[in-house]
């Protein structure tokens, strides 16, 4: 059997160096690390995630009760947000089911964290700050997602049409399924992945901004052009790195929106996932105004070293964990 | 008709795009952490020997080809088609001209072949990687030359052309690899 670890001895140990940094940079700035749960009675309702899940039997529980591993800790650090935490971060492991391959494992170790008070912008600032601190890059570029696509494929995805997206995808070519998507979300992210994503991003960071409104995820949505969400994405040398928002607090509009994903799930054939209630109360509560972002610890350590994969940097991958 | 989905994909797997049986030579997943995830395959179409690179969306069903494999003896060609035969069972198949190809200058009386089936039709004959075949024309060479020179075209009894060694005469069997289309070695009978 192949027990030897698929990342060095010396990458682990700088795996190590790059942990204390990180935490050195939130310690200095005052910002709490926590430790919240890996596995929740409910999970997200992401149509394009998978959760894994796993049953507890024991008291009070005698029949068995579905605990599902976590695809991020979000839920569980707005929970304390919401009772007065403050600033917050946490370095925990993630699982996303049917996730393998050169930058994925199904279990991987995220770094998110969240300040109150802080835009968009600020975010960014901040996202960039430990990117120049941990790989010593240049400051970021930024553009929103309006001006990446206007820039590398003259398309408007605020205000072109669907059929004008499709014209252009299959122009060049980009798949099959092109000619009958309905999707317009579908096609921006084809089109974004395989032919914007490989020229952006490949000399300094990039963080693309003010994504739309339909992709807004757990973002809110801008209030001087309701078509875009606050939500931003970094990326760098290929690799897709980090994902924020300005959170969207209103209880009732994310209780909505879990609840569109329920149903695009029931469409598509894949099973409703339970609501987090316990998530909902606490925005009902009241989520202090702020922002947060997740950022692939994993990737981060592949761009420090290097590394064409991410085993190199994992102790042992899915494949001989 | 059995399906399989894009988490099923792995190198190898025949499967049916644009009508046509493939097979899957690379699969790649590109999964931005919202939205939609796609998959990046080449497929080689069994047919055509064509290579498609295809992007899908990850999560999509596709048939699976009806695609076997399996191990015949070549009998005879009748002019039209070439006969094939289960040396366990006795079933014989014929293949056309089009599913026989390049593999035609390779066929060997009672030569295990392998006989690819697409709903039961042979789309793909494949010759041993090996076969013995009688020199039946070339240049006299000069005797005790070595192999590692030159050499020379020589003509085999199923019309196939390889360059042999200068020693190598009419009448004599010699080795070829099929893959290559290259002499490997004398063989004394």
């Amino acid at each position: 059997m192949s027990w030897q670890p698929s990342a060095s001895i010396d990458n682990i140990k700088r795996r190590a160096a790059l942990l204390k940094t990180i935490r050195q940079f939130f310690d200095s700035k005052n910002v709490i690390e926590v430790d919240t749960p890996a596995m929740s009675q409910a999970t997200t309702t992401d149509p394009h995630l998978h959760t894994f899940d796993t049953t507890f039997v024991g008291p009070g529980f005698a029949n068995g009760k579905t605990l599902y591993l976590q695809t991020s800790p979000e839920f569980h650090m707005k929970r304390l947000l919401c009772a007065g935490s403050g600033a917050i971060y946490q370095i925990c492991k993630s699982f996303r089911n049917e996730e393998s391959g050169r930058y994925h494992n199904p279990e991987f170790t995220m770094l998110e964290w969240y300040q109150p008070n802080y835009t968009q912008a600020d975010l960014v600032a901040e996202v960039d700050q430990l990117l120049q601190l941990t790989l010593s890059t240049e400051p970021c570029d930024k553009l929103t997602y309006q001006q990446v696509f206007i820039e590398y494929t003259g398309l408007d995805p605020l205000a072109d049409s669907i059929a004008v997206i499709r014209d252009y995808a299959l122009k060049e070519d980009l798949a099959d399924f092109v000619a009958n998507e309905q999707c317009k979300d579908t096609l921006l992210q084809l089109i974004f992945c395989f032919v914007i994503e490989p020229k952006i991003g490949l000399k300094r960071p990039i963080a693309i901004s003010n994504f739309p409104a339909s992709q807004a995820s757990l973002a809110r949505i801008d209030q001087d052009d309701p078509r875009v969400a606050s939500r931003f994405e970094f990326y760098y040398c290929g690799v897709e790195l980090a994902n924020g928002f300005h959170e969207l607090s209103d209880a009732q509009e994310q209780l909505t929106r879990f609840r569109q994903d329920n149903s695009v799930r029931e469409r598509e054939g894949l099973v409703a996932q339970p609501i987090d209630m316990n998530l909902i109360s606490a925005l009902e509560a009241g989520l202090p105004d702020c922002a947060g972002v997740a950022l692939g610890i994993d990737r981060l350590l592949m761009l420090a070293m290097d590394a064409k994969q991410i085993k190199e940097v994992i102790s042992f991958d899915v494949t001989i964990c | 008709m059995a399906t399989v989905s894009t988490n099923e994909f792995k190198n190898g797997l025949k499967l049916m795009f644009d009508g046509e049986p493939s097979t899957i030579v690379e699969n790649e997943t590109v999964k931005p952490g919202k939205g939609q995830a796609f998959n990046r395959v080449k497929i080689r179409k069994l047919i055509s020997g064509k290579v498609l690179e295809k992007t899908i969306k990850s999560g999509e069903t596709f048939d699976v080809a009806d695609v076997l494999e399996c191990d015949l003896a070549y009998l005879y060609c009748d002019g039209e088609f070439w006969h094939f035969m289960n040396n366990e069972t006795f079933e014989q198949i014929a293949a056309e001209e089009k599913a026989v190809g390049d593999a035609v200058k390779w066929l060997v009386e009672q030569d295990e072949c392998i006989i690819t089936l697409f709903n039961g039709n042979p789309i793909i004959v494949t010759p041993p990687n090996f076969v013995e075949l009688e020199v039946t024309e070339t240049d006299p060479g000069l005797k005790g030359d070595t192999a590692g020179t030159g050499g020379k075209p020589a003509t085999l009894s199923t019309g196939a052309v390889v360059r042999v060694p200068l020693f190598i005469q009419i009448g004599e069997t010699i080795k070829v690899d099929t893959r290559t289309g290259e002499y490997v070695s004398r063989v004394s009978k």
